[in-house]
């Protein structure tokens, strides 16, 4: 059937299984907005910048397992997406993101609105193609949720002249995607993993170290499976959370800069460390020759460059995690037949033991004030009132790392951070995308008082459409983060880190038509957080927390894990952290 | 990653997807990570739908290794061999214009001769020389012209080729078949 490309890109779009699109129009996208005035099956998200558009669609291809889709018009709209491409890009979450270009007879003469948008977001995205042609619209979107969502998942651009999408052409939607040059490998190799069953079987002092794959391969039933049947612990990544519940007696909470004590001393005294969809990113290792220095190392992940990237890897395993946790759990079954060592399982006892005593040791811990609200118990409460259910996004900060180590996830996709690339603002439009695809789940954005300002203007977006997030501003009058690191490796020359005491939140969320709520004392947290909770529609809840207060276990860029920095530092721990340091 | 082998110059064979952008693909991952390329040479195959490049890059075991991953992972690279530790043939052409004064004529093409360059311009001042071969009968060569003043001089950079196999004629290599995921769901994939 011939139709204009708008309507095919439209078309395309729904075909896709996807239905939810967040954009914003102008002139090179006008065409599709003409269609979309009348076209049925497809809800179009308006938000008040690009890079929100991205981010919304990050959320709720993170929540659904679905790809998520944005659309946005040419030259200035394109380069404000690429903050989220990049995001998308760095955390493999699988977006698909149209942009607008000029004719394709202006392409290349500067004309209005015009930029390279396939040269600018060639180095953040898995793939992306220009359109130059009608026909081969079908087919080049197919092909761009079809590489989107297989293998490592991750962004794909699709660039769109405003003539192709003008012309009419034949709506081309092919059943399956043939690429001679694309075709993932999902299982693992049979060998590697009898081999691995072996290794792990065997080994005295074993720790799983799961990451994001976990959540995008859907993979956590059968990591629950391994964990339990072997009686290994788990430690996950900022990006695992919620891959094993953390609950769970063999939960070691997260590990790396500011993962917990007994993780990170875990790791580092593993005799064999079993890597799960997670990419040993230096966040987690620390200095890489002192991370897990006594371990024979299983790494299993999709991506072939992932392995051996930063860290040398003894039993490598590409495939789909899910499948190849499957295949494990039968090999290691088969293995535990016969007889397993009994010293071994004598020596299994006693790192448990060693476990549940470094846990004693050092839990997660904070000093409770009665008249300042501590940020870790804003962090709890939240944790205890959800019952750790409710979909959880966050900024970049301090308050990211509180809700890390404080909220007591259970479920997989209910965690939304910005891990790979750390990008302030990405809370409250990514909670947009979740609410979009969860209209009736509780979606909170613990967000930074920095962290929001960067995105505040969506609080629009949110009352327009009903998204009902309930954003709780973890508000230390700064960039907290930066205040921790100054106070700590920099000698207390704090610089350009003081924010407010404007903009008045409260005052804020009400310009928006959204409801504003402001805890000042410790036993206003939970009657603010409850309110909000009860409200329908957007809530902004202000509270003004300890500025002093710094996110420990904390490990020096640059330093070993073991170097964690536990309480406060004196001046000695301060010099010596100063001289780890290589890097903010 | 440290501890590699001693860093060395490796022949690396991409064929890739004949599509607009695949060059500053290869080209943009190259200065994303940091890696170096000493040469690069880029034509079309038998297939004009496939373009074959051949890339000279210097590195340790464990830079080829991800250099070779990160190609492969490109959307458009459909193969990456590195040929350097297998039986294969390298060439490189180069054009080269040398001051030619009467009493140095007789040497250059005695030069040329020995090396199996072709004269391919002259005029009273100069002679352009073509030769094909490997990087160092390339360098031997200009060594020996230098003396004379060498005017300008350009190279294609390396192309390279598996040798056949001693005994019998290898069967042309079939193509990479493509193959679906049989379960996209794996990945959440909505059909
Ligand atoms: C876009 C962007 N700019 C700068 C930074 C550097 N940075 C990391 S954390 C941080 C402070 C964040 O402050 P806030 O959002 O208030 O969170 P807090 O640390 O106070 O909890 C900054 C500036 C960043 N990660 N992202």
């Amino acid at each position: 059937m011939k139709m204009s490309g708008a309507r095919i890109v439209l078309e395309c779009i729904k075909r896709a299984g996807v239905d939810v699109v967040f954009g914003l129009p102008g002139g090179a996208v006008l065409p599709i907005y003409d269609v979309l005035y009348d076209f049925q099956g497809l809800r179009h998200v308006l938000v008040r910048q690009e890079a929100a558009a991205g981010h919304a669609a990050e959320g709720y291809a993170r929540a659904t397992g679905k790809v998520g889709v944005c659309l946005v018009t040419s030259g200035p709209a394109a380069t404000n997406l690429v903050t989220a491409l990049q995001d998308a890009y760095m955390d493999s979450i699988p977006i698909v993101a149209f942009t607008g270009q000029v004719p394709t007879h202006l392409i290349g003469n500067d004309a209005f609105q015009e930029a390279d948008n396939v040269g600018i977001t060639r180095s953040c995205t898995k793939h992306n193609f220009l359109v130059k042609d009608g026909k081969d619209l079908g087919p080049t979107i197919r092909e761009a949720f079809h590489i989107a969502a297989t293998g490592r998942p991750g962004p794909v651009h699709v660039d769109l002249p405003k003539d192709v999408l003008v012309k009419e052409a034949e709506l081309v939607w092919p059943d399956r995607v043939q690429m001679r040059s694309y075709n993932p490998n999902y299982d693992g190799h049979p060998g590697q993993i009898k081999r691995a069953a072996k290794l792990l079987v065997r080994a005295r002092k074993p720790v799983l170290y799961v990451g994001g794959g976990v959540i995008s391969s859907d993979a956590h039933v059968e990591l629950r499976e391994l964990a339990e049947l072997t009686q290994i612990p788990v430690t996950q990544t900022l990006m695992g959370l919620g891959a094993f519940p953390l609950e769970h007696p063999l939960s070691l909470d997260m590990l790396g800069m500011h993962g917990s004590y007994y993780a990170n001393m875990a790791v580092h005294d593993a005799d064999v460390l079993i890597a799960v969809g997670a990419r040993f990113d230096d966040r987690v290792t620390g200095r890489v020759d002192a991370f897990a220095p006594n371990a024979e190392i299983i790494h299993i992940d999709i991506d072939p460059s992932s392995i051996s990237k930063n860290i040398k890897v003894d039993i490598p395993i590409v495939g789909d995690c899910r499948r190849v946790l499957r295949a494990l759990l039968e090999a290691v079954r088969e293995e535990m037949h016969e007889d397993t060592p009994s010293l071994a399982r004598e020596a299994r006892k006693q790192w448990l033991a060693q476990l549940a005593e470094w846990k004693r040791q050092h839990p997660f811990h904070y000093d409770w004030d009665d008249d300042v609200i501590k940020p870790q118990h804003v962090i709890q409460e939240i944790s205890n009132l959800t019952r750790g259910e409710a979909m959880i996004v966050t900024g970049v900060g301090q308050h990211q790392m509180w809700a890390a180590q404080y909220y007591k996830f259970k479920h997989p996709r209910r965690w939304f951070t910005s891990g790979g690339l750390g990008t302030m603002g990405y809370g409250l439009p990514t909670a947009m995308g979740v609410a979009a695809a969860f209209p009736d789940r509780l979606v909170v954005n613990i967000d930074g008082d920095g962290s929001f300002a960067m995105n505040s203007q969506e609080l629009a977006t949110c009352h327009d459409n009903d998204l009902a997030v309930k954003t709780v501003i973890i508000n230390n009058g700064g960039h907290g983060m930066v205040r921790q690191w100054q106070g700590i490796i920099y000698k207390g020359r704090f610089c350009a880190i003081d924010l407010g005491p404007s903009p008045d939140f409260v005052k804020l969320a009400d310009a928006y038509g959204c409801v504003g709520i402001r805890a000042t004392k410790p036993s206003e947290v939970v009657p603010a957080l409850e309110k909000a909770f009860a409200t329908p529609g957007p809530v902004v809840v202000d509270v003004w927390v300890d500025k002093w207060e710094y996110v420990f276990p904390m490990v020096p860029a640059g330093g070993a894990n073991t170097d964690m920095i536990l309480e406060n530092p004196n001046q000695s721990t301060k010099e010596k952290a100063a001289r780890a340091q290589t890097g903010f | 990653m440290q501890n590699g082998s001693e860093p060395r110059k490796h022949t690396i064979a991409v064929q890739v997807e004949n599509k607009f952008g695949v060059l500053s693909r290869v080209a943009g991952l190259f200065s994303a990570r940091g890696y170096n390329i000493e040469s690069l040479s880029v034509g079309e195959t038998l297939d004009p739908s496939v373009s074959r490049m051949t890339l000279v890059v210097r590195g340790d075991e464990f830079v080829i290794e991800q250099v070779t991953k990160q190609l492969h992972k490109l959307i458009d690279v459909i193969k990456v061999s590195d040929l350097t530790d297998d039986d294969h043939v390298e060439r490189e052409l180069m054009l080269i214009r040398v001051n030619a004064e009467p009493q140095h004529r007789e040497e250059i093409l005695r030069t040329a001769d020995i090396f199996r360059a072709k004269v391919v311009d002259v005029t009273p001042v100069s002679f352009v020389l073509e030769a094909t071969g490997d990087e160092g009968k390339l360098e031997a060569l200009i060594e020996l012209l230098r003396p004379m003043g060498i005017q300008e001089l350009v190279r294609t950079g390396k192309v390279a080729i598996a040798r056949g196999p001693k005994t019998r004629a290898r069967k042309a290599e079939a193509p990479k078949k493509a193959r679906v995921a049989d379960d996209p769901k794996v990945v959440g994939f909505a059909d």
